[in-house]
């Protein structure tokens, strides 16, 4: 009787939760698939089963075109917030010693992140447009002639921006993966004669992948469904697949933007898998 | 890595640079909208007052800051409520294994991991289908929630994780209920670390927009209404609006540190 109840009552405590993610994640993305399948008169869509979505979204040449961009925006991102965030979190970590100022430390790298995207990408706009700060400085030490143009409203802008954006993505997960490393295993690699870098390398990268792992399956899903970065750093002329299902959304061609949902869907889970793939991050969990 | 090598100051160096990198944009919008009522939207600065912060407050060409405030707020504190309950619930249920455990902990993670455009999408598409107005109230929190429940509920794991049941078998012993146990033991214990949930759950909700964009119905939280100036017709009450709400996001984590530490103190005692 005790042990029914005992049973009863677990399920009763995470049905709340089960419920949210069956009616807001399961239920959406099936319903996506469904519609991906339907078809589009013109103004409005119409329930029937038809691969015309999926044919028009692969023989198109924008979509490869859009997906590779995206992919390529995804590699530049990936590459420059795992190296700014594993430094940042190692310095964190292993070279701050008072504790008190290592968590204000880490406070004063999360509270940005505490303010909306949008106004953070918006904030990059004086500084990098062709009066903004940046230029007028280059131009007044003499670096270059005129203001520099590629600063703003270009890839380099774009990536900017979303390593701004993402990078505690990055830090948060590699700082709690270095903070978990015994520290005797250091003191007994340096003991045996290893150097700082045969420290790292043999002793403190393995331990941390998971780290690595989980930041960036942060950042690559964060990227991949990105459009409000791209529109606001690029001015509109980048292509990325979050903007590609927007702009279909908006001209109401649901099923079309159903079969590219799919489509993101399960390239971004292929990359996901990918990562889990060649690190274990259970453990971890 | 003890003595203060080269090392440390070349990183402690491109640590500087990344605060630097990370705060820049910010404080230039700081100043701009310190502006007068002759400031544009790039430097130089034009003239100085409180000007565009009061501007905020009044009706813009395109949309109204504070009815979208006023939604964000209200919406940030229930998603905060409702995320702490469901976490903590779950969490509790977590605490041993039981049939559908695994199930739920990768959909959980699935929902962190799925593109914020799909959730939106897929919630939107959903609603049109039954036939339901999407509302920020129903579809906007529900699609809210996708995102702070995975966070929270990862987090109450790891505190559950830490949790000595010592204090709870004590309770046990004494003849206290489930429920009392929870509520004298268990609760007090975990509060310090619901305060940082809850923190983080109303931020993620306040500043929310992907997953809002097309689930808010006909009106807009404070992030989408923000999205609609960036598109349209702009002004330096934008980064007034920029300004303020980095304060109160500041301000707010200021009020939980100090929390925190309150309640820190009072469970060494």
């Amino acid at each position: 009787m005790l042990r029914s109840w005992k049973s009863l009552e677990t399920y009763l405590l995470v049905a709340p939760q089960t419920l949210l993610f069956l009616l807001f994640l399961v239920f959406p993305i099936v319903m996506i698939g469904i519609v991906s399948f339907w078809e589009f008169n013109g103004f409005a869509m119409v329930p029937s089963f038809t691969w015309d979505n999926y044919s028009i979204l692969f023989s198109s040449d924008v979509t490869l075109k859009t997906y590779i961009n995206t992919l390529k925006f995804v590699g530049l991102v990936w590459s420059a917030t795992l190296v700014i965030g594993y430094l940042v979190a190692y310095f964190l970590a292993f070279y701050v010693e008072n504790n008190t100022v290592r968590i204000i430390l880490f406070l004063v790298c999360t509270v940005p992140f505490w303010t909306s995207n949008i106004i953070r990408s918006i904030s990059w706009i004086p500084l990098l447009g062709r009066e903004g700060l940046v230029n007028q400085l280059l131009v007044a030490i003499g670096l270059v002639q005129e203001p520099v143009e590629w600063l703003l409203y270009s890839d380099f802008a774009i990536v900017l921006g979303m390593v701004h954006l993402f990078n505690i993505f990055m830090i948060a997960p590699i700082f709690n993966s270095l903070m978990r490393i015994d520290r005797s295993l250091i003191t007994a690699a340096q003991d045996m004669g290893a150097t700082g870098f045969q420290t790292f390398r043999e002793v403190i990268l393995p331990l941390s992948t998971s780290g690595i792992a989980i930041g960036s399956i942060f950042v690559v899903t964060l990227v991949m469904g990105d459009f409000v970065t791209i529109r606001i750093m690029g001015g509109g002329q980048a292509a990325s697949v979050g903007k590609l299902i927007q702009t279909q959304i908006g001209s109401l061609q649901y099923p079309l933007a159903a079969a590219n949902a799919m489509v993101l869907l399960a390239v971004t889970m292929a990359m996901v898998i990918s990562i889990l793939r060649v690190v274990n991050i259970r453990k971890e969990l | 890595m003890q003595k203060r090598s080269v090392t440390f100051y070349l990183l402690a160096g491109f640590f500087g640079l990344f605060v630097l990198f990370l705060y820049g944009p910010m404080l230039t919008i700081l100043m701009l909208s310190l502006q007068g009522p002759e400031g544009k939207l790039t430097l130089p600065m034009r003239g100085f007052s409180f000007y565009w912060l009061g501007q905020v407050f009044q009706e813009q060409r395109v949309g109204n800051f504070v009815d979208g405030f006023q939604r964000s707020l209200l919406l940030g504190v229930v998603v905060l409520v409702l995320s702490l309950v469901i976490s903590v619930m779950a969490g509790l249920a977590f605490r041993q294994r039981f049939r559908g455990s695994g199930a739920l902990f990768y959909l959980t993670i699935a929902s962190l991991i799925v593109p914020s455009v799909l959730i939106s999408l897929g919630i939107g598409i959903a609603f049109q289908v039954l036939g339901l107005q999407t509302n920020w109230f129903s579809s906007g929190l529900g699609a809210h929630l996708t995102w702070t429940v995975p966070f929270a509920f990862l987090i109450v794991l790891g505190i559950f994780n830490r949790f000595n049941p010592a204090y709870e078998e004590a309770a046990r012993d004494l003849g206290a209920s489930d429920v009392a146990t929870f509520w004298e033991v268990v609760l007090p214990l975990i509060a310090p670390g619901l305060l940082g949930i809850g923190i983080l759950s109303f931020t993620l909700s306040y500043d929310e927009f992907v997953r809002t964009s097309l689930v808010s119905g006909q009106k807009n939280t404070l992030p989408l209404e923000i999205f609609g100036m960036t598109t349209n017709v702009t002004s330096p009450a934008l980064y007034a609006l920029g300004t303020l709400t980095t304060v109160f996001s500041f301000t707010l984590i200021l009020l939980a540190f100090w929390g925190y530490n309150k309640l820190s103190k009072r469970q060494s005692q």
